[in-house]
């Protein structure tokens, strides 16, 4: 086993060390089933991917970021006029943000419909919602970070959604705002909910999610289960088809960004009146829709009362979908659970549209 | 306990006072036997008066019907309360009017002890108007205070319902103004009103609610309407041009259009229908205003050089606008070019202004600055678009390279994948 | 084999390609542009004492031009310069001792206050205050 070329004994050395045979053997172990719905693997992998472009995006956005009402706007625009590629580092983010965003959605819901949170992944499942849920926390503090008018108007409205939630509503919008009013103690706030708290807890359950992953392997769907079925290496065939759909991306990402750089707009202005056709980013559009179509009561609630705790109650029960599904440990069918969901897509689909049309 | 009660009595006792005072005044009126009269005769001439003076701003500021009519307003016989030994005054003739009202407007005294800021010298300037001119010689025919300002219904000038008011003041002197009929034999034209329509002035007074925008008033004068005599004109425009005014008083212009007596400003901006000028009225081309007067020689020359001096740097904005726009659309970030750009606005402007001193060195002085800052900001606009396309360049070699990338990673997989099989 | 060995260099290769092109855009936006800070929305307008009384400067804030004004009395000043008539920058004229605009003749007295001329509105006051050797104008 041993042999006597630098490299071999470089990766000997370490491995006394580091117990790299361990995972290389782990590595190259690993198999990944092939069946029709193989492809939704993917998304996973590519998720990942395009969170580490966010995390280093990020960092180096940092070098030049000011996280202060007076400044923000401002280093923003140096970052995109004057710093050599600040242009690309903040539109390759900001436009990785939204893909990530949109192929999580996917992620999401393959994993949903293939019903792969059934034991004994359920806490894979749990993890992952989380992580969605952080995601889109990321996106909506990140959205107020260059401190222009849109942002900054659709922040008060965000905002003010969260002040609706009953009891704790004032509180929340006290949390969140840190303090009555939309204003620069928001931006210290946001800023340090996107660089810190949100990313360290994304690494703690990231790490969880991607343990369980490995601990439980791939999961097949239900009809295919038991059944003998074609695999493949992970290494490298499934991590060079990973490495291909990751290097689309980054074409695309850099196409993007090259062709459409992220538009900075007009200075906040607190005070200004707020501009026609304030809307949030397109994953917030179907829940912003909801509400501006809701009556002002039904029956004797509110109508924005309703639809904030009609979402955070899905919320609540997509993160204990397992727990909803007991038939699918029982290899039964649920047609309950597959309607509700079609529903659901159906609906983000249908809301999403009507905002952008009206 | 004690205090609650006394605080009880006080506004018991502040809420009767105040009752008592608004009867009083209720009761004032109410014995005030002119409007008690006048307000139920049948002939409307002597009911309206009565009635009108309701809205009327003296009645608002405590005085009556007697306070300018004179007679006894307690009597409650015809005779005796317009009795002309106690001063009754019916209606003044037209040729009486302006003293009739400048018995206290003339007051500086008595105005003083109603509004200290209210100015005392209308009747004065009245006198000094072509309208009171025509009166002296006999013409009732010409306006008097009333004519319009009204009578009984007077109104403030800042209250919008005056028709004073600077939104209504054209309408006003309109009504005889415009009336071709009425001004017939007065050998003055009947078409300024819409002229005046067509002006930048009322552009702005009407449809931008201006209200410093000069009407009628701002360049005749309001109680001494007059129009202002030809070499005059750049001092009444002046007040507000103050610029332009200074630097065509020092212009070669000057003693020429005095001398031709051609009205300063109005021989290329008319008078009443001003319009907003454009630099297509400069320069030395058959429908420049310039062309009126010359068609050769020095001025003519020098016409044609300010229009292309202005040109050069319009045209040069322009083109620097396009190009940062264009950069704007590639997605470019040019604000602080267009900050910079700015400035070139500014000299523009004022290279505008600096025209009416119709010299070519003085104008070039004003626009050297303006092309300067033109050429810096279209240099980095351009420079701009080149980063723009070096993106594009970078974005396609990176492409193929990544192209590359993905080709090869296929190959491997399919070579992996038919070894394995 | 060969054909092997061949693939294996072009994926290693075109993938080291991909990572400098990767790497060398992060390389060029870790290096410090040559004009060295933001604009902001306080700013350093002026050293204590860079104005003399009865002087003034136009300094840069944010997108805008800002007059810093060291009235004949000593008192420093800041305002949009900015003329609220039609957005040409005022400047300080020290033979009439206030604010004027050359565009029209627009005048301000030193409290930015519109006097005469076209101007509509007074000046937009600013902020100003000393920290050690330096004037700071900020917004509000």
């Amino acid at each position: 086993m041993v042999s006597s070329t630098p490299a071999n004994s470089l990766w000997d050395w370490f491995d006394k060390r580091l117990g790299l045979d361990a995972v290389s053997h782990l590595a190259r172990e690993k198999e990944v089933p092939v069946h029709r719905h193989t492809i939704w693997y993917y998304f996973g992998g590519m998720t990942l991917f395009l969170f580490a472009i966010q995390a280093v995006t990020g960092i180096l956005l940092l070098l030049y970021y000011r996280p202060s009402a007076e400044n923000a706007f401002e280093s923003v625009q140096f970052i995109m006029a004057e710093v050599r590629f600040g242009w690309l580092i903040r539109s390759v983010h900001s436009w990785s943000a939204n893909v990530l965003i949109g192929v999580l959605f996917i992620h999401l819901f393959s994993v949903f419909f293939l019903r792969a949170y059934r034991r004994p992944r359920e806490l894979t499942w749990i993890s992952g919602v989380l992580l969605f849920f952080i995601a889109l926390a990321f996106g909506f503090s990140g959205y107020l970070l260059p401190w222009n008018t849109m942002a900054f108007f659709a922040t008060k409205v965000g905002t003010e959604v969260a002040g609706v939630v009953p009891v704790i509503g004032h509180f929340l919008l006290r949390f969140f705002r840190g303090g009555d009013e939309v204003t620069g103690a928001t931006l210290t706030r946001f800023f340090g909910f996107h660089v810190a708290i949100l990313p360290a807890a994304t690494m703690a359950l990231l790490g969880l999610h991607l343990l369980l992953v490995q601990r439980h392997g791939m999961s097949v769907p239900l009809r295919d289960e038991g059944r003998r079925l074609k695999t493949m290496k992970f290494m490298p065939n499934f991590f060079l088809r990973d490495l291909m759909g990751w290097l689309i991306a980054l074409g695309v990402l850099a196409a993007l960004s090259a062709l459409f750089p992220w538009e900075l707009g007009e200075k906040a202005d607190p005070f200004a009146p707020a501009p026609a056709g304030i809307r949030p980013e397109w994953y917030f559009m179907f829940m912003f829709q909801t509400l501006k179509l809701m009556p002002a009561r039904i029956g004797p609630i509110e109508g924005e009362v309703l639809a904030v705790s009609a979402f955070g109650l899905a919320g609540a029960l997509l993160v204990v979908v397992p727990f909803l599904d007991r038939a699918a440990n029982r290899n039964q069918p649920n047609s309950f659970l597959k309607f509700a969901g079609c529903i659901a897509v159906i609906y983000i689909l249908v809301m999403t549209l009507l905002g952008y049309r009206g | 306990m004690k205090d609650l009660l006394k605080l009880v009595l006080a506004w018991a006792i502040f809420s009767l006072a105040a009752e008592t005072t608004v009867f009083a005044r209720q009761a004032s009126t109410a014995t005030d036997t002119c409007v008690g009269c006048h307000k139920d005769l049948t002939e409307s001439r002597l009911s309206l008066p009565a009635l009108a003076t309701a809205s009327d701003v003296h009645t608002g500021r405590g005085l009556s019907c007697a306070s300018c009519h004179g007679g006894d307003a307690s009597e409650t016989d015809k005779k005796r309360a317009m009795n002309p030994a106690k001063g009754f005054v019916g209606k003044p003739r037209a040729a009486g009017v302006a003293e009739f009202c400048g018995k206290c407007h003339s007051d500086a005294t008595f105005i003083k002890s109603f509004n200290p800021s209210l100015r005392v010298d209308q009747e004065l300037e009245y006198r000094t108007s072509v309208h009171s001119k025509r009166i002296a010689e006999g013409d009732t025919r010409a306006a008097t205070c009333i004519s319009c300002h009204g009578h009984h219904d007077i109104r403030a000038v800042k209250d919008t319902n005056s028709r004073v008011h600077p939104l209504r003041v054209v309408e006003t002197c309109g009504r005889c103004h415009v009336d071709a009929e009425y001004m017939k034999g007065y050998q003055i034209p009947t078409d300024q009103l819409p002229k005046y329509m067509s002006s930048v002035h009322a552009e702005n007074l009407y449809k931008k609610l201006d209200l410093s925008a000069p009407t009628c008033n701002d360049c005749h004068g309001n109680h001494g309407a007059a129009p202002p005599g030809a070499a005059s004109v750049s001092n009444v425009c002046g007040t507000c041009h103050v610029r332009q005014s200074e630097l065509f008083q020092k212009s070669p212009h000057k003693p020429v259009f005095d001398g031709l007596g051609i009205g300063e400003c109005l021989a290329c901006h008319n008078n009443h229908d001003t319009r907003h000028p454009t630099d297509a009225i400069l320069g030395n081309h058959k429908t420049a205003v310039c062309a009126t007067c010359h068609s050769e020689g020095a001025g003519f020359s020098a016409a044609g050089n300010m229009r292309l001096a202005i040109g050069r740097l319009a045209e040069g904005i322009g083109s620097a606008d396009e190009i940062l726009e264009r950069g704007t659309r590639l997605g470019m970030e040019v604000s602080r070019i267009k900050f910079d750009l700015n400035q070139a606005r500014n000299h523009l402007i004022d290279a505008r202004v600096v025209v009416h001193g119709f010299s070519p060195d003085l104008l070039d002085t004003a626009i050297k600055p303006g092309i300067e800052i033109t050429r810096k900001a279209r240099q980095q606009g351009i420079e701009a678009l080149d980063e723009a396309g070096f993106r594009r360049k970078g974005l396609a070699l990176a492409l193929i390279v990544i192209g590359l990338a993905i080709l090869a990673t296929y190959l491997k997989v399919r070579d992996i994948e038919k070894a394995g099989r | 084999m060969n054909r092997r060995t061949v693939l294996n260099y072009f994926l290693g290769s075109s993938i080291g390609a991909t990572l400098s092109a990767i790497v060398y855009p992060v390389i060029q936006f870790l290096i410090p542009p040559v004009v060295s800070e933001a604009a902001q929305s306080n700013v350093v307008a002026a050293t204590a004492n860079e104005l003399r009384p009865g002087t003034a400067k136009i300094f840069k804030f944010g997108s805008a031009p800002g007059l810093l004004l060291r009235t004949p009395t000593g008192d420093v000043r800041a305002f949009s310069a900015v003329c609220t008539h039609l957005n040409c920058t005022v400047q300080y004229r020290p033979d009439l001792e206030h604010i004027w605009c050359a565009c029209h003749d627009g005048h301000y007295d030193i409290n930015g206050k519109n006097i005469t001329g076209p101007p509509p509105r007074p000046l937009e006051q600013y902020e100003v205050n000393v920290r050690g050797d330096d004037i700071i104008v900020s917004k509000g």
